[in-house]
């Protein structure tokens, strides 16, 4: 192969530019981080969660399944009648709200990170097979995907779930198959995009085979638009996931999360509001934050999709 | 136009019996669909007998072939709870829902396609960044958690609205509000970048270059290209309210088919839940074909594209 030629400076301005060094990468990503508050604001949002998440047992004052009866329905701490032992208050069986809170996230995370893991694989797969076969193989996939995505979500995923049971892998398993043609109908886009792009006839012309193309220039290509999609995908999935907990469909009833926190606050509405509130909040939060991270991610790894910022 | 139609129509033919199938073999994907629809202390012998009933011991080719012949004429066997057919339950339950659904989608026309215009007008302006603050709240709220905060705040505290039911027209108000509430966030965005997408467009300029009063170029040439755009999107949210209104319903109490759903479910009916996925599916389809030939009707470049 010919020496490269240096990058032009102004065409250098994506995070996945393969010229830079990581360091580079770190510093543009800053960079950019910086100038864009609200992403700033996704990012400590979404990092507040997952540290919850990590060091629940570190953070949390009490066991979240510890039930005792004599100081239930304490309301939060700045009401009256509240005390500073219970942050949040403690719901109907006398359980810290604050603990249960911070171990919710540890549902929510793992549902939306696995959920995402197993869409994007079987979809990156799909897509892939797809936009690069093309043929009879793209039209059979691209039926499946347009068939399942025309179908109302939320009534499929709630039927769904209410045959398969109560159970974390369950949740985990709808989510990653009903959302995989999200993934599939994006990578096929973009592959066939890509395959369209001049660099691509260039290697075919070299001499490049199959392989080679596959990994060395259709993947690192799809590598941003995935991960800002994973980004919204989550958030969407750590949404449903609380939604089907309310209607008593997500994990089991013991376990703490914040579906079934929002159910069991349900009855108490009029009488202790703060049961119900706070799961709520923790999922508006986890929502924003990831929504304005996905938005901010879309920026930083896709010069094309950049927001017009007048 | 008459060819785009058929392929349309095969197309949404093609979607249903896929949704069959999917409905068919989930049922029947823990194994023994008989002992899901039991309770869980009903003894063996009644559960076989309960499985010979339904015809869960035949073959599944020719359980599959009794399913789709029932379906196609609209009987999706008795409900376990009632035992009664399922159907007329559900289209007893349809009208609140389509209520429910029109009053949100008009609720949130009203107030997202005005901030969506002025928006994408003037970017940047004050009410710019409120339409776009609320596009985003409408997108990260969960919807059951607002309904249960509404409820709290402006039926028990303010006793403005009553807190469930559908006694008086007032009832509706919430509930419409909460189920319009993505769609309105959906809706601001759609506006905004719209109008700022065809601002840009070649006939504008050309517009503007020959002299065109910029209030005859919003109405005729800006506007009429937004509300095209806007079609396609308004049907694909009125879809999914109609589809998507369990959690709203089941807080609210609104008797409509998430309600429905949520009591079935309740009721382990699975009969019942399985006529509610088909139906409302159905529902949904139909309402997607709509507007795409509402689409192709009012944009030729659709009707000539393929």
């Amino acid at each position: 192969m010919a020496t490269r030629e240096p990058p032009p400076p102004q065409a250098a301005d994506s995070l996945l530019d393969v010229e830079r060094s990581f360091g580079q990468r770190l510093a543009y990503a800053g960079r950019f981080l910086w100038r864009d508050r609200s992403g700033m604001i996704g990012l400590v949002l979404f990092l507040v969660v997952v540290a919850a998440a990590l060091f629940a047992p570190q953070i949390s004052p009490y066991n979240p399944l510890a039930q005792n009866l004599r100081d239930s329905k304490i309301p939060p701490a700045w009401y009256q009648g509240g005390s500073l032992d219970y942050l949040f208050g403690t719901d109907n069986l006398g359980r810290d709200i604050f603990s249960r809170i911070i171990y919710g996230t540890r549902v929510s995370l793992t549902v939306g990170f696995f959920g995402v893991l197993i869409a994007g694989t079987l979809g990156l797969v799909l897509g892939a097979i797809a936009g690069y076969v093309g043929g009879r193989v793209d039209s059979i996939i691209v039926g499946g995907v347009n068939m399942v995505l025309s179908l109302p979500y939320l009534l499929f995923v709630v039927f769904i779930a209410s045959i398969l049971g109560r159970s974390l892998i369950n949740v985990i398993l709808i989510f990653g198959i009903t959302d995989a043609p999200i993934f599939a109908r994006v990578t096929r886009g973009e592959v066939l995009r890509i395959r369209e792009s001049g660099y691509i006839e260039s290697a075919i012309s070299v001499g490049a085979r199959s392989g080679r193309i596959i990994f060395d220039h259709i993947l690192p290509n799809l590598i941003g638009p995935l991960i800002t999609l994973a980004t919204f995908e989550m958030s969407r999935m750590i949404f449903y996931e609380a939604g089907l907990g309310f209607l008593g469909l997500s994990v089991p009833p013991t376990v703490p999360s914040w579906g079934n926190m929002l159910a069991a606050g349900r009855k108490y509405l009029t009488s202790s509001p703060w049961i119900a509130t706070f799961p709520g909040l923790a999922i508006m939060f986890t929502s924003l934050g990831m929504n304005l991270l996905g938005d901010w991610l879309r920026d930083v790894l896709d010069p094309r999709l950049r927001r017009s910022r007048k | 136009m008459q060819r785009y139609l058929f392929s349309r129509l095969a197309q949404s033919l093609l979607i249903l019996i896929g949704l069959l199938i999917i409905v068919f073999f989930m049922v029947r994907v823990t194994g023994d669909p008989a002992s899901l629809m039991m309770s869980r202390e009903a003894s063996p012998e009644s559960i076989a007998a309960f499985r010979h009933k339904m015809g869960f011991d035949r073959p599944l080719i020719v359980q599959f072939w009794d399913f789709l012949t029932h379906v196609v004429v609209g009987d999706f066997g008795n409900s376990l709870h009632f035992k009664t057919p399922a159907l007329p339950l559900l289209l007893e339950r349809l009208p609140a829902t389509v209520e429910l659904a029109t009053i949100g989608l008009i609720m949130a026309m009203l107030i997202a396609i005005p901030l969506g215009l002025i928006g994408g007008f003037n970017p940047g302006s004050s009410i710019d960044s409120i339409g776009r603050g609320l596009a985003l709240l409408g997108q990260s709220i969960p919807n059951f958690w607002l309904a249960l905060i509404l409820i709290l705040f402006f039926a028990v505290k303010l006793r403005w609205f009553p807190s469930f039911g559908r006694d008086e027209f007032k009832s509706v108000i919430l509930p419409a509000f909460v189920i319009g509430l993505p769609t309105m966030g959906q809706l601001v965005r759609m506006t905004r970048s719209a109008v700022l997408e065809i601002r840009g467009e070649d006939f504008v300029r050309t517009a503007h270059s020959k002299g065109l009063e910029p209030r005859v170029i919003y109405i005729k040439h800006v506007l009429r290209n937004v509300a095209v755009m806007l079609v396609s999107v308004i049907g694909v949210q009125y879809s999914y309210m109609l589809g998507g209104s369990i959690y709203i319903e089941a807080v609210f109490a609104w008797p409509g088919m998430g309600q429905l759903t949520e009591q079935a479910i309740g009721w382990r009916d699975f009969t019942l839940v399985q006529a509610i996925a088909v139906f409302g599916s159905v529902v949904v389809l139909a309402i997607n074909l709509l507007t795409d030939v509402a689409y192709a009707l009012i944009d030729p470049r659709i009707r000539y594209g393929d």
